[in-house]
């Protein structure tokens, strides 16, 4: 991929604001925005893929997609209408810079490892609640037993999981021959560096805690 | 408002019949509120449905409920082989219907829900066009123990019509075309069709299809309009079916087979689809020209 810088991570609430009308979203979006950011700022390279599965509140993904010069600012502002690109849910054919159409749990990580095969660097985003959806479990099983060591798993922990993950999410990947790595959510040196500590022949993942 | 009414019910159910549960999996669990026999799965869709069987298969008269998509088309196998094949009961009461969820995009869409449904046997599949309706076929659904698709909407009538069944609204002169408005349809076909002197019925218990129905209202006519919230020709086969014997045509109106690819209104997507008064006034011109109209 191919990123212009255009403004920084101060800018981004100014973006968010002006994007509207998914308020019972909001946690569920600032709760990605710091992984987003540190993703988009200083870990995505030209040729990667970054896939995001937790298609719900995307507000801050249109803002650092905005942010990283990667989709017209001024698109933000019609956010939901009927002639607008960016919905409640990201499609990838109607907004610029969004690389898979997401919104149903459980789809992202599938995706990702069949990119994986190919030894394409993928990260793929999603929430701890998301987890829940079976069809997870199948791409973590299939990555590890592949040892796609292109694929990072980011794993957003803002506890919103119904019945949360008794000994840890992390300890769920690493049972299935996955590197993984617990980090505070909102750190962003934290972040980098968990997103880009996997081993060879491995999946890697990071679980980003974020506190409500 | 289908939705809240149906929360009550649902609450209403548990407190009087002991035989009854409800299964859900994130969506409505809270204006359902906990009870004994309210179990939230999560966001297991597959499970869903497979908890649902399992409670089938100790009698309980199970609810399970979602939006539309993750309802029908996610645990689409689980509702072919864990209740179906199994033949086991249950109401899948959906919400979301064709593009009530317009901002949230494709994902959280599913005009194809009828015809998904449709296709596997046993089903009874209920698209009440008002709320009433809704209550009605909710409580009937509540006594039998058979396999029950109920599709809410925002879209509604502005009358309810009793029964669920096939009911001839208005009936034109010997040979006169025949308008099957389906559930939230009417209220846009009853626009459409002013001044035009035609048969019009109203049929919101789509499966089984009553194709003698059809048949009696259709009399010595042979043209039929069919106009139904989701995806365009779910039943056309069944009309043909009805009218095996004779030569006739089919105007077949639905949700048309294409991503529209737009967020917006629910009022924008009908507009998109043909299925406001202007887009359905439009295509009956184009299929009843002239001597019709009076």
């Amino acid at each position: 991929m191919t990123t212009m810088t255009t403004l920084g991570y101060d800018d981004l609430p100014a973006l968010l604001r002006r994007l509207t009308g998914d308020e019972k979203h909001d946690w569920s979006s600032l709760s990605t925005l710091d992984a987003l950011w540190v993703l988009y700022d200083r870990v995505l390279r030209d040729g990667d893929r970054f896939l995001l599965s937790k298609g719900h509140g995307p507000a801050a993904y249109y803002a650092v997609l905005a942010a990283k010069g990667l989709l017209p600012p001024e698109l933000l502002d019609g956010f939901g209408g009927f002639d607008s690109p960016l919905g409640n849910h990201p499609d990838r054919v109607l907004a610029p810079g969004v690389e898979l159409s997401s919104g149903s749990l459980g789809h992202g990580l599938p995706i990702a490892a069949g990119v994986a095969l190919t030894g394409r660097r993928v990260y793929c985003l999603v929430g701890d609640a998301e987890l829940e959806e079976g069809s997870n479990w199948e791409a973590v099983q299939f990555a590890g037993r592949e040892g796609l060591e292109s694929l990072t798993a980011i794993v957003i922990d803002n506890g919103s999981s119904t019945r949360g993950w008794p000994g840890g999410i992390g300890g769920r990947f690493a049972a299935e021959g996955w590197t993984s790595t617990a980090v505070d959510g909102r750190d962003h040196d934290a972040l980098e560096r968990a997103f880009t500590s996997g081993l060879r022949g491995r999946p890697h993942v990071a679980v980003a805690e974020v506190a409500r | 408002m289908m939705r809240p009414r149906f929360y009550e019910l649902v609450r209403e159910a548990l407190e009087a019949e002991e035989r009854v549960a409800v299964v859900t999996a994130e969506i409505g669990t809270v204006p359902i509120g906990p009870h004994p026999r309210h179990v939230n799965v999560g966001i297991r869709e597959q499970l869903l449905i497979g908890v649902a069987a399992g409670l089938a298969l100790e009698g309980r008269r199970v609810v399970a409920h979602s939006y539309a998509p993750f309802l029908v088309e996610r645990p689409y196998e689980q509702i072919k082989l864990d209740l179906g094949h199994n033949d086991l009961g249950a109401i899948l009461v959906s919400t979301g219907a064709s593009y009530d969820a317009s901002r949230e995009g494709r994902t959280h869409q599913a005009p194809e829900d009828v015809a998904a449904l449709a296709s596997l046997p046993g089903w009874t599949i209920h698209v009440p066009g008002h709320v009433d309706e809704l209550e009605q076929l909710f409580r009937g659904a509540l006594r039998s123990d058979d396999r029950v698709y109920i599709r809410m909407s925002e879209e509604e009538n502005h009358a309810r019509v009793d029964g669920g069944g096939f009911t001839v609204l208005r009936r034109g002169p010997a040979g006169a075309p025949l308008v099957l408005s389906v559930g939230p349809t009417l209220a846009p076909v009853l626009e459409a069709i002013a001044g035009r002197d035609l048969t019009l019925a109203y049929l919101a218990t789509v499966r089984p299809f009553p194709r003698a129905a059809l048949r009696d209202a259709l009399g010595a006519g042979d043209a039929v309009a069919l106009v139904e919230p989701y995806l365009v020709g779910t039943s056309a086969a069944e009309v043909s079916a009805a009218l095996t014997d004779r030569p006739h045509r089919l105007l077949a109106l639905g949700v048309r087979n294409t991503e529209i690819r737009r967020y917006g209104s629910g009022a924008e997507h009908r507009s998109a689809h043909g299925l406001d008064a202007a887009g359905i006034r439009a295509a009956l011109e184009q299929f009843l020209p002239g001597p019709t109209a009076t």
